[in-house]
């Protein structure tokens, strides 16, 4: 940390498009804090892969950087293809939760099992926000969304968990309210090798918070500190005490070799001879 | 040796009938011939009817299926009675002995104990196709030995390939 | 390398020439889903990429096999996957992901009998037309296709080359016979082989998108900042998502930069189309029957010719067209219920008669009987 933060330094100089209140603008300079604070004065080594959704947009077009906005769901497969070739580069997946726990799940739990290398942030704002606030598979049970006006009936999915059991490296979940814990994890993200996860628990104060009826971003926020529940705490509680709540913290953190690992050193050596 | 030669190889899935179209393609090719193999089979692997043809040719070959063939050789019943009628009234019709019941026919008809051989010779009947090649080329030369014995080397993995080597010897025995 | 692919004469299956051709054209990336009857591309492949530094992965569905062939097209690879009719069903978003973001890759479809599974080891030539329109939007996919064991050999290169080249993606169209029969095949020496390279920019340069002419492009890692999306962008690779003009001129470009260069594109072979009363036009496997009914209808003393694309899309209406004002009859066999038909038909403009042979299911290939008596009708 040779110089101070300056986030400019990292960005395009376009303007966000995001919502007022949106927590994109808190992992946006979280995520970019935890870059600073790691050394790296600019994103020259950094590839950005992006799905569909808000959350895509955060390094598309905005950082300075290398990028690719794939198609909705895509960017796991786009980025282990980026990460296979060119293993020397950082890829890090921003996705929203429809992106990557809904029309992607397949690539993310895959993605995880290999093991293969890439960062991913998923930015879950438990809504389909950009298409105008339907219903997704991480809406808490018996919410109001526009898909679901008379309040939802699935359950959601704990994704975090998932991916930890799915063969991750690393896998974190925080919220909002949580911004420094959130810059920690992303910095561990980063100098861990392995596949990393770490879910953003997020506010949507126009797509989710209106019809879920929060009356503004700080209601929303007080109920991410309210509900949020350190995963060593729950650890000791059940299900019923469970429900409703956000579990945060870490999920997994070790060192398996990762996929590249295993394609190099395996697969080479043995043609090599 | 006639310009254009067609052979199909009809049996059941399992026994091998694509290797034997292969290993008689790939010798043509040592020979020097244009040759096309084709296979045809169904979604099962094992137990469904399957068949390879390899046609033969000293010209370029166009189409590359066999209609009325040459030769046929049939590794079970079932193959037999569906690809018969599609022999040349003076092509050779090789057979295996396991099958019973032989139509008319004018071809010229060897019966080829290639499955008891390769039990009894070589302890296993998944060799009864490369006997059956055996015996193939010793009734009609359409390859040359060398030819086929490099094809063979070639085309089955190490472990097994003296034992493929054998079984095409004792094929030629045959016929 | 040379070890690998040496020249000289083999008997291999066209999957498998199409598996080495890859090789040889410089694919160092290879990402698919088991799918009859491509899997031998795959399987050989998996062997022969780890013997020259490339990567081969086996993807969870195909989504994802296309998606990550492009991310390791961005990474700087020659990337390459191959499916059939399902699978290539599947990978239709991002093969319009691809033209739109200007991604060299090439995408192998052997095709087999459909709609939906369908007859999973049985040849067909169902997929043309989505071969043409399977994405969404306006585009313009090169095709080609191979009819025989060399040919797909050679085409596999020249996918790559034309992928490289018209930084696109390209389509090998092939069908169950030809992906599955085994002939003789020569293979040059490697360096006899033409490779084609992407354009890369110069350092400094930031337009990557949307040139008039094929922009240069830039690898992922090597400082430019590149900004890849499948939305509508500007030269820079700027999101506009309401704009019409850079739309139109977007596309417009992307469609240009393949249509301008037909020339080079398109590739034809043509036998006796100056003076033939009757003209056959084929592809793939058909047109080996073709072969035959030819020469036997001109024993017959019909004086017959045919046109076979090599190159399926962009089609070649303009030669259809000076052929259809000499020829009085032209005629189109193809294993499916009539697609390559109404282009044929469409591009006659109704000076010569179309008439078509078709012919679908159980993997039958349509007959030199069949073309012949269709020829004298």
């Amino acid at each position: 940390m040779s110089s101070k933060f300056s986030i400019q330094r990292y960005l395009r100089g376009l303007v966000f498009p995001f919502c007022p209140g949106c927590g994109n603008f808190i992992v946006v300079n979280s995520f970019l804090k935890a870059v600073h604070e790691l050394g790296h004065q600019d994103l020259s080594g950094f590839v950005f892969c992006s799905g569909i959704g808000c959350a895509a947009w955060i390094p598309s077009p905005y950082f300075l950087a290398d990028s690719i906005h794939t198609p909705h769901g895509r960017s796991i497969p786009v980025a282990t293809g980026v990460k296979l070739f060119r293993p020397e580069l950082e890829v890090v997946v921003f996705g929203g939760d429809g992106d990557l726990a809904g029309i992607g799940l397949n690539h993310l739990i895959h993605a995880a099992r290999r093991n293969v290398d890439i960062k991913v942030i998923m930015v879950n704002n438990m809504v389909y926000g950009m298409t105008g606030g339907q219903v997704a598979p991480t809406t808490p049970f018996g919410t109001v969304t526009t898909t679901t006006p008379y309040k939802s009936f699935e359950r959601p999915l704990d994704v975090t968990r998932l991916i930890a059991a799915a063969g991750a490296n690393y896998a974190a979940r925080w919220t909002t309210v949580h911004p420094e814990q959130f810059k920690e994890a992303v910095k561990k993200a980063l100098k861990i090798r392995g596949f990393s996860f770490i879910e953003m628990v997020s506010q949507c104060p126009t797509a989710f918070g209106r019809r879920a009826g929060f009356k503004n971003v700080a209601e929303m926020l007080q109920w991410f500190k309210q509900n949020s529940i350190l995963k060593e705490k729950a650890e000791k509680m059940n299900w019923k005490e469970l429900e409703g709540k956000i579990v945060i913290g870490e999920f997994v953190c070790r060192q398996e070799p990762t996929l590249g690992d295993n394609v190099r050193q395996n697969i080479w050596r043995k043609t090599h001879g | 040796m006639a310009k254009r030669i067609e052979v199909r190889i009809a049996g059941l899935g399992g026994q091998g009938v694509v290797l034997a179209g292969q290993i008689l393609g790939r010798a043509a090719v040592y020979d020097g011939k244009s040759v096309v193999q084709t296979q045809s089979y169904g979604a099962e692997a094992r137990g469904s009817a399957a068949k390879s043809e390899v046609i033969i040719s000293d010209n370029k070959i166009a189409f590359p299926m066999v209609r009325k063939c040459d030769i046929l050789v049939a590794m079970s019943q079932q193959a037999l009675d569906k690809y018969i009628s599609d022999l040349k009234g003076n092509g050779i019709l090789l057979v295996d002995t396991l099958i019973k019941k032989i139509p008319e026919t004018e071809a010229k008809l060897f019966k080829v104990p290639a499955t008891k051989t390769a039990e009894k010779t070589l302890g296993n009947k998944l060799y009864a196709n490369v006997v059956m090649l055996g015996a193939l080329i010793k009734e009609t030369r359409i390859t040359s030995l060398e030819a086929m014995e490099k094809a063979i080397r070639e085309s089955v993995p190490e472990k097994v390939r003296e034992a493929n080597l054998n079984a095409f010897k004792e094929g030629l025995k045959l016929g | 390398m040379a070890s690998l692919l040496g020249s000289g004469v083999y008997f291999w299956q066209g999957n498998e020439a199409c598996a080495y051709g890859a090789i040889a054209a410089g694919c160092r990336f290879f990402a698919a889903y088991p799918i009859t009857p491509s899997s031998e591309i795959a399987e050989r492949l998996a062997r022969l990429l780890p013997l020259v530094d490339g990567i081969f992965i086996q993807m969870e569905d195909e989504l994802a096999s296309i998606n990550a062939v492009i991310g390791a097209s961005w990474a700087g690879a020659k990337a390459m996957t191959a499916t059939s009719g399902p699978g290539f069903s599947l990978m239709q978003e991002s093969i319009g992901y691809a033209f739109m973001t200007e991604t060299p890759c090439v995408i192998v479809n052997v095709q087999r009998v459909g709609p939906s599974t369908g007859q999973a080891t049985k040849a067909a030539q169902g997929d043309v037309m989505q071969a043409r329109w399977g994405t969404h939007g306006d585009y313009v996919p090169i095709v080609l296709s191979p009819n025989s064991v060399q040919e797909m050999f050679q085409l596999t290169v020249r996918a790559f080359n034309l992928a490289e080249k018209y930084r696109t993606p390209v389509i090998l169209l092939v069908d169950e016979i030809v992906g599955h029969m085994r002939e003789k095949i020569e293979v040059p020496p490697i360096k006899e082989i033409c490779i084609v390279n992407r354009k890369k920019p110069k350092k400094g340069d930031r337009s990557f998108f949307a040139w008039a002419e094929v922009a240069p492009m830039p690898t992922l890692g090597e400082g430019f900042n590149v900004s890849v999306t499948g939305s509508t962008h500007d030269e820079y690779g700027v999101r506009f998502t309401a704009d019409p003009e850079v739309h139109r001129r977007l596309i417009s470009n992307l469609v240009d930069k393949i249509e301008k260069h037909r020339n080079d594109i398109v590739e034809l072979e043509a036998w006796n189309t100056d003076d033939c009363s009757t003209a056959i036009i084929c592809f793939g496997c058909t047109s080996r029957a073709v072969y035959e009914a030819v020469e036997e209808a001109r024993r017959k003393g019909v004086n017959v010719g045919y046109v076979r694309l090599k190159t399926l899309w962009p089609f070649p209406a303009e030669t259809i067209r000076r052929l259809a004002q000499r020829v009085e009859k032209i005629v189109v066999p193809e294993m499916n219920l009539r697609q390559l038909f109404y282009e044929v038909e469409r591009a006659a403009y109704g000076m010569a008669e179309v008439t078509a042979v078709n012919k679908i299911g159980g993997g039958q290939i349509i007959t030199p009987e069949e073309i012949l008596e269709e020829i004298l009708s």
